[in-house]
């Protein structure tokens, strides 16, 4: 059976005549709503996972490429003396923008959620640190450490793309793996559905021997099963994705802040991708039950 | 309409038809006989395109079966009706819808309800036309099937025993149904291994009667 536009449009028209001719069956019919459903489920799952992570390495990559930071450990007496000579020479730096040195309000606030509110830092040998953003060329890292020792005997140039880069990577990894679950779901799908319609057309070889007797084409036949498979994984998909996007939806989020785990979600348009879940579901199976149908159809006479 | 033309079929390795050539003309009515397991069926099977002949020419409506796709014999089939011994039904639905298929398949059931009631009044299954098929006696079924048969108003009528599993009576009633058809031009072909039934036949019309004997195909004389 090709897929065609008019083997489409008799298939969303629908025959009941055509549709009566396949024995109803409620067990497997069942059965193949739910594993739609659930299907369609995790796939929702699976779009949020990718999406977020893909979101993630994007700010990832964009904020701390941008930034970095300079310690500065020195005695009390030299520290203010230090922290103006490395932002002196940070502000001639070729490929530095800006650079400023943190507040003791927000050093405090950097370290609140490690030591509590009432952190006395004027009492601890704390590091001034200095807020160093890059243009987009960026700045040559080991010039600028090198003429940070000999000036500042202090400061610390401390870049973070050590630590970055490999979180960028597992981020666009966990995107990667998102996708594939994705496609695996689509893949297990097709599998379902072509085994459930094998089953269909083996335990109906009476009605199609039938079918053919009579002059029923090949075409004829396997409509009855394809539309009735693809209105069921669509059917249950449908309600698949209804539950995961209001599961999605009901994720407590975790504001500006939010972290990996509570921004599992989708953001913007993102929210239309799972509306593609259920067509695609539908597309699969037609296509996993046209498949089988001409497998098992041209076996016959 | 059905030629047969040097036609063999071989199953398994072993050669179960060998050399057979057959015309079916239009309106002719004609009997095929021979021991069971001769090959009745599969030489029935070879005239509506469920088999494919392993050497030989078997053309239908002037038409090589080789050359013909699946679609181009389901075609055929519309214009040969075929009644088997078991025949059977699509068991969940009634038996006018059973009936009506081939109707129903081929998209030309709209309007033919008085067609419909008259062909079971015929068959005088019109009490039972709203009964599932596994309800029905087995001369009830023998009906439906020939009523199933002929609905599309067929060139060519093929029966395999139709009245294998019937008494007597019935058999004679189904047979006066064939006759009748073929009265109105069908072409006929039964395969039956009932001899009393073809005499009972050769009564009515005018039947040729051929008989497969040694993987052959011969015309049985006037020694019935």
């Amino acid at each position: 059976m090709k897929v065609s536009l008019p083997s489409l449009k008799a298939l969303a028209r629908g025959d009941a005549k055509a549709d009566r001719v396949v024995p109803p069956t409620g067990f497997t019919a069942r059965l193949t709503l739910f594993v739609a459903a659930a299907m369609a489920f995790l796939a929702v799952f699976a779009l949020a996972l990718s999406l977020a992570a893909g979101r993630l390495a994007t700010r990832w990559g964009d904020e701390l490429a941008r930034s970095s930071t300079v310690r500065i450990s020195a005695p009390d007496g030299q520290r203010a003396a230090q922290t103006e000579a490395a932002l002196r020479l940070l502000g001639q730096t070729p490929g530095v923008a800006s650079a400023r040195a943190l507040s003791v309000e927000e050093e405090q606030a950097l370290l609140e959620p490690w030591f509590g509110p009432d952190l006395p830092l004027g009492d601890l040998p704390v590091p001034q640190l200095i807020e160093v953003i890059e243009t987009g060329d960026g700045y040559d890292g080991n010039g600028l450490r090198l003429r940070l020792q000999a000036e500042v005997p202090g400061a610390i140039l401390d870049d973070h793309t050590r630590w970055r880069r490999p979180l960028v990577t597992a981020a666009a990894r966990l995107k990667l793996f998102g996708w594939l679950a994705a496609g695996l779901i689509a893949a297990a799908v097709a599998a379902m559905v072509t085994l459930a319609a094998n089953a269909a057309l083996a335990a109906n070889a009476q009605v199609i021997a039938v079918l053919r007797l009579v002059g029923a084409t090949d075409a004829y036949i396997a409509r009855a099963f394809v539309r009735r498979f693809t209105l069921r994984a669509l059917v249950g998909a449908a309600v698949g994705t209804v539950l995961g996007v209001v599961a999605v939806a009901l994720m407590p989020s975790g504001g500006e802040a939010g972290d990996f785990l509570t921004g599992l979600s989708f953001r913007g348009w993102h929210w239309l991708v799972p509306l593609l879940v259920p067509p695609l579901a539908g597309a699969v199976a037609f296509a996993a039950t046209a498949g089988a149908a001409r497998r098992v159809l041209g076996d016959l006479s | 309409m059905i030629e047969l033309d040097n036609v063999a079929y071989s199953y398994g390795g072993g050669e179960l038809l060998t050399a057979m050539s057959l015309q079916l003309a239009p309106g002719s009515f004609h009997f095929l006989t021979g021991p069971s397991g001769a090959g009745k069926t599969t030489l029935m099977k070879l005239c509506y395109g469920a088999l494919i002949a392993t050497s030989g020419q078997v053309r239908l409506f002037d038409r090589d079966v080789r050359q013909m796709d699946r679609d181009q014999i389901a075609m055929c089939r519309r214009r040969i009706g075929v009644v088997h011994q078991d025949c059977q039904f699509l068991d969940h639905l009634p038996l006018s819808e059973n009936v009506a298929l081939p109707l129903a398949v081929s998209g030309q059931e709209a309007g033919q309800g008085e067609n419909l009631r008259e062909l079971l009044s015929w068959v005088g299954l019109t009490e039972r036309a709203d009964a599932l098929p596994p309800e029905l006696s087995g001369g009830e079924r023998q009906r439906a099937a020939l009523a199933r048969a002929v609905i599309m108003s067929p060139e060519v009528v093929l029966a395999d025993e139709p009245t294998g599993n019937v008494d007597w009576e019935m058999s004679q009633r189904l047979l006066r149904l064939l006759v009748e058809l073929n009265r109105m031009g069908k072409t006929i072909l039964i395969a039956t291994h009932d001899l009393a039934l073809i005499r009972a036949a050769k009564a009515q019309v005018q039947a040729r009667v051929l008989r497969i004997s040694n993987r052959q195909l011969q015309a049985a004389g006037v020694d019935l």
